[in-house]
């Protein structure tokens, strides 16, 4: 069997690629998909603890789904607002959005 | 462990709320009529806390829905506040130019007010989690909710993206507890974490990374400022303290109830967040020009004196933490809701603008007075035996450095929060006469701030009652 290791290695690297294209991208849309990757990585996380640990506690496989179902919906409200943004200013890239600084 | 339905008594009052507010939506569709939805929120708020307060109040602490939640008084004083906070909100949202109209507004309020009593409540790292997106999702709504203003859709945008990236990172922390500990009940967790180690220290980053973003401490205070400055007032003014308030909550049980053994880690990690958020907050705050903003800088230096409590993590640390919140939650309410007042008059919220309002709102002015006095720490409003709670609770752990840093930074505070009330008393708007510019008051802004302006005096004068409130709270984390 796969050691556990290996696959916290795994999700250890795309969160790191998340978080990088969360930091790094300045497209709206791109850091929505970096912040995708972190929660992918966090589910790998959660399934690989829950396969190697005690198999009858079912709570790793619950957090699993329910992390699935609210990033869907924060995705959704996320996507939503980044329309209601682009209708009025007609750009989706962070740093354009200045109007309040400081 | 069982079906204890006295324990989410006041989430399940909210849930009907909301649902009676959707079933009568499609009724109330004339003008006159839609006012009804905003008395109808508050009322049932109001209603739903007298109701908690009456039947629903917890004896000894116990686990409720599988261990899920904790009934107890530290949940049940921040469930009791959030109700009342929200309350008040709903009676300022009602006079918000096309917010108070739309029973959508209301909805998201309520739904995030359950969110806010479970974050308060959650035992578990799974209801945890679905209690801060429950909380964050309608916010990040209600923020951007004027959809054809350029600063309210930018606010929502930028507080959507930090509070998605925090959440996340916050999420990350919560699967590696669960790995190490390999339950995710917070209470038989604390047996695991015993010992120093750098996988400890580095989850304890990544939750404070996301509980650091829900209370605006410095680092991660980047969005408070705009979100504030663009979100309508009254949501702005939930957004400073119930759920900041529900995030201090968290931060509370978390490592309190769960890291316990290795608090000397997470101590410092803290302080050192708490004293940068009071300096920064405050000299930034000195700068600024729009009143929102302002606010949202001492509101970041707030959290940072609220930390302090959490920093010294004793009895005293605790209740002063509760009644720290609760002092704040009615003081910078009373705050947002003047300016909700006047900006619905006059259109702005520029520190300038406030020129003579003294002579344009008398009432208002006072009331202005009362809330920033509070903040600023004077006696004999709730903000003065809050922060020396605080503060004494700090001296009683040790923590001298932090309670200096804490004093200095108040007397900075107090400077630019009667530099704010010098425009209001002392200066004249130029050349017109300010009696002919009145600024009226609606009703249920009349309400809200008079509740509120009373609760401010009440809970810095009868001190008795709020503290065996915070005492009870305090006590019943250390069972």
């Amino acid at each position: 069997m796969i050691p556990l290791s290996w696959y916290l290695y795994l999700s250890a690297m795309l969160f790191a690629i998340g978080l990088y294209g969360v930091l790094a991208r300045k497209n709206a849309i791109a850091i929505l998909l970096g912040v995708e990757l972190m929660l992918n990585a966090v589910n790998i996380n959660l399934v690989a603890f829950w396969r190697y640990g005690d198999l009858a506690q079912m709570a790793g496989q619950v957090f699993a789904i329910i992390v699935f179902a609210v990033a869907a919906s924060e995705v959704a409200v996320g996507l939503s607002l980044v329309i209601s943004v682009y209708r009025r200013r007609n750009t989706v890239v962070a740093n354009e959005l200045d109007l309040m600084k400081w | 462990m069982s079906l204890n339905f006295l324990a989410i008594l006041p989430e399940i009052l909210i849930l009907i709320v909301a649902i009676l507010i959707l079933i009568l939506d499609p009724f109330w569709k004339d003008e006159s009529r839609r006012t009804n939805l905003g008395w109808l929120t508050a009322g049932g708020l109001a209603a739903a806390l007298i109701l908690s307060l009456l039947i629903g109040r917890p004896s000894d602490p116990t686990f409720a829905w599988g261990g899920m939640v904790r009934f107890d008084w530290l949940a049940f004083a921040f469930k009791m506040a959030f109700l009342f906070a929200s309350a008040i909100t709903a009676l300022f949202f009602m006079d918000a130019e096309r917010l108070g109209n739309r029973a959508e507004a209301y909805l998201l309020l309520l739904a995030a007010t359950i969110g806010m009593n479970l974050m308060a409540a959650a035992s578990d790292l799974v209801m945890l989690y679905l209690a801060i997106e429950t909380t964050s999702i309608p916010m990040y709504v209600l923020a951007g909710f004027m959809l054809d203003d350029n600063k309210s859709t930018e606010a929502g945008f930028k507080y959507m993206l930090f509070g998605a990236a925090t959440s996340a990172i916050f999420l990350y922390g919560l699967s590696l507890v669960y790995g190490f500990s390999g339950t995710t009940h917070l209470e038989t967790m604390r047996s695991y974490f015993t010992t120093l180690n750098p996988i400890s220290v580095g989850v304890l980053f990544l939750l404070i990374v996301g509980l650091g973003f829900k209370v605006s401490l410095v680092p991660f205070h980047f969005w408070a400022p705009d979100t504030y400055e663009g979100a309508p007032t009254s949501v702005a003014g939930l957004l400073s303290t119930a759920s900041k308030a529900a995030g201090m909550a968290v931060l509370i049980r978390l490592f309190i109830t769960a890291f316990p053994q290795v608090h000397g880690n997470w101590q410092l990690i803290l302080a050192i967040l708490a004293a940068l958020s009071m300096t920064l907050g405050n000299l930034v705050a000195l700068t600024q020009k729009n009143l929102k903003r302002l606010l949202a800088y001492s509101s970041i230096a707030h959290a940072g004196y609220a930390l302090v409590g959490v920093v010294a993590a004793n009895q005293l640390g605790l209740e002063g933490i509760v009644y720290y919140l609760i002092a704040y939650i009615l003081t910078n309410l009373a705050a947002f809701g003047v300016i909700a007042a006047f900006g619905r008059v006059t259109g702005t919220d520029e520190i300038r603008a406030f020129d003579g309002m003294s002579r344009r709102a008398p009432s208002l002015a006072l009331v202005m007075l009362v809330a920033f006095l509070s903040l600023a720490g004077m006696p004999p409003f709730g903000g003065f035996i809050a922060k020396v709670l605080v503060f004494a609770a700090a001296i009683q752990a040790g923590w001298i450095w932090l309670v200096v840093v804490g004093v200095i930074n108040s007397v900075v505070g107090v400077y630019y929060y009667l530099t704010v009330m010098k425009y209001v008393y002392l200066y004249r708007l130029e050349g017109e006469n300010e009696e002919a510019l009145p600024i009226p008051v609606t009703r249920p802004q009349l309400i809200a701030l008079v509740v509120l302006t009373v609760g401010i005096v009440l809970a810095g004068t009868v001190f008795g009652p709020w503290f065996s409130l915070s005492t009870k709270a305090a006590l019943s984390l250390f069972f």
